[in-house]
């Protein structure tokens, strides 16, 4: 097995997504199967070959530290499910300690 | 449990470490052309880009890289020839996109060092990376009785910071310090903050958060050789914090290791106002943030000629100043150190340029000076008298005109704003009587006044003239020139 029922709970617990039992019995080995299906590509993979992130081959890429026109505050925050005093208002970050 | 600093000493050896975040100068943002500015009014400084909008794409500024690289180099750095930004995956709110754009396993500098003055001697503070990452959104945090994260009821976030270039400084772990750890700790980030300022890459404000502080600290039983479990200290803002949350945390991890607990790995919160530290959340594995290579930005890697010509650029360092005007000044290092605590360093070196003795320079500002400075609350640097004026009245001295009394007289008069020194003689009348006439005369009258001391004088007792110059000085209101009149006593009487 790739991947288990409680590293699926641990990811989902991380990326803030709250899953019910029956979503993690249902999710947990469908992701298992998606991973091994992945894992096939190490198969062929040849020693000695770097793992690619990037491939382009293009380094260096830089803009000059020169100024550009921002939003507006208004523009900034037309999308925000909600607004207070001109920030960005979001749910409790910690629970109680 | 309570242990004093002294006790827990006396059985643990403190290793400390510190990681500095510094926000660099630059005109606008990492990865985007937002202003990089401070203070602006919430949600004016942002763009698709530093919001993380579908469809952005981010370019790194070029003077960031810059800028990263010369502190790596002024660190004494290895530069890496090749290197990547990483996606450090997580999700509070401080970030919009979910993500911060950092580096993790490819640092762009590597295995450096400062050499830090501290107690006369100098510490030598392994440097383990240097990396370059965008800053974060600032949060307030509504309910809950402090503004503090845990019990708000939700938080409010401004993204002007998010993405202002932040530069990384980690240090290797410092252990063998002993009793002066804090200070140690202290010494390195004033050092650090005033290398900084001189590359010009940072303004360096720690109450403007532009310079952030997190330490580390663990204890390890005194000739034991083994470490012991370090905790992260967040939020130490100050160079005086700096020094009490290393010592803090030294008399709280005493406690827990002699009740027979064990220190947790974990991430502490200090109180500016009450000077300890306190549980913070449980750190995240490194795993769990799900590095992986920013897939947006392509690799860095700066051509070896790029990095000389940054070397090159780099202004004589902070401590190869110190040494060099330590050694044409020809101070201890304990005096040398003193000039540097007063903040007297830069005023003294110019003094010098305009002429003055540095054995003068250095007695006027670490003296009368000082004194005045520390009487008016405020850095003797920025006392109303410049370094070309102390020279001056020093000359004055050096020729005779002034004698140390008047001397200060006419500081007086030019911290006073009466003008420049030689204005506030001739104004306050204040040159010493240099009327050979009149001075003789007035020695004449002293000899005249007390014939016992000149006879005790005349029989070799060269010592008792102080009672005549006393005399003499009376007569001329201080205006005379000590060294003067007693030669003129002995002239006459030996």
């Amino acid at each position: 097995m790739a991947i288990t029922r409680d590293e699926v709970a641990h990811l989902a617990r991380l990326s803030r997504i709250a899953l019910t039992d029956a979503e993690l019995d249902h999710l947990a080995p469908q992701l298992d199967q998606i991973i091994t299906a992945v894992a096939q590509v190490q198969e062929v993979a040849a020693e000695g070959i770097p793992p690619t992130s990037h491939a382009t081959g293009l380094v260096n890429v830089y803009r000059d530290d020169e100024p550009r026109p921002c939003l507006t505050p208004a523009d900034a925050l037309s999308q925000a499910p909600a607004v207070e005093q001109q920030r960005f208002r979001v749910p409790r970050i910690l629970a109680e300690e | 449990m309570t242990v004093t600093y002294e006790e827990a000493l006396q059985r643990y050896e403190p290793v400390f470490g510190l990681e500095t975040h510094v926000e660099l100068g630059t005109t606008t943002k990492l990865f985007c052309g937002c202003p990089a500015v401070f203070g602006a009014e919430p949600n004016s400084r942002v763009c698709p880009v530093c919001l993380g909008l579908p469809g952005s794409l981010p370019a790194a500024n070029r003077r960031a890289i810059e800028y990263t690289i010369k502190i790596g180099l002024a660190l004494h750095c290895g530069i890496a020839s090749w290197c990547r930004f990483a996606r450090k995956n997580y999700f509070y709110p401080d970030m919009p996109k979910n993500f911060q754009i950092s580096q993790y396993d490819e640092p762009l500098c590597t295995d450096g060092y400062l050499d830090v003055l501290v107690g006369g001697r100098t510490v030598r503070v392994g440097i383990e990376r240097v990396h370059l990452e965008e800053d974060t959104g600032k949060s307030l945090h509504v309910g809950g009785a402090t503004g503090r994260i845990h019990g708000a009821e939700y938080s409010l976030v401004d993204y002007n910071r998010a993405g202002i270039p932040l530069v990384e400084i980690v240090t290797k772990p410092v252990p063998g310090t002993g009793f002066g750890a804090p200070g140690v700790a202290k010494a390195y980030v004033t050092e650090l903050r005033d290398l900084l300022r001189s590359l010009g890459v940072s303004d360096v404000r720690m109450e403007e958060g532009s310079l952030r502080c997190d330490v580390n600290t663990s204890l390890s039983v005194r000739g034991s050789g083994v470490w012991g479990t370090r905790t992260e200290t967040k939020n130490v803002n100050s160079l005086r914090s700096v020094e009490r949350a290393v010592r803090s945390e030294i008399e709280r991890q005493a406690a827990v290791l002699d009740g027979g607990g064990r220190v947790i790995q974990e991430t502490r919160h200090f109180h500016e106002d009450t000077g300890v530290t306190t549980s913070g959340r449980s750190k995240e594995e490194a795993q769990d943030y799900r590095y992986f290579p920013e897939p947006d930005l392509v690799p860095v890697a700066p051509p070896a000629e790029w990095v000389e010509e940054i070397r090159a650029s780099l202004p004589e360092l902070p401590s190869a100043r110190r040494a060099r005007l330590q050694a044409q000044w020809s101070l201890s290092g304990l005096e040398f150190e003193a000039l540097h605590n007063a903040g007297a360093v830069g005023v003294v070196e110019e003094t010098v340029l305009a002429g003055a003795s540095p054995a003068d320079a250095r007695k006027w500002w670490l003296g009368e000076l000082a004194r005045r400075a520390n009487d008016a609350g405020v850095d003797v640097s920025s006392l109303p008298i410049t370094p070309q004026a102390v020279a001056r009245v020093a000359a004055l001295v050096a020729s005779g005109t002034l004698n140390d009394r008047l001397a200060r007289e006419v500081i007086d008069g030019v911290l006073d704003g009466e003008g420049t020194p030689d204005e506030v003689v001739a104004a306050r009348g204040l040159a010493v009587v240099s009327d050979e006439g009149a001075l003789t005369a007035a020695v004449d009258e002293a000899i005249a006044a007390n014939p016992g001391v000149a006879a005790r004088i005349r029989d070799g007792k060269t010592s008792a003239a102080g009672v005549l110059i006393g005399a003499v000085m009376k007569a001329t209101r201080g205006k005379a020139d000590a060294a003067r009149v007693k030669a003129l006593i002995l002239e006459r009487l030996t």
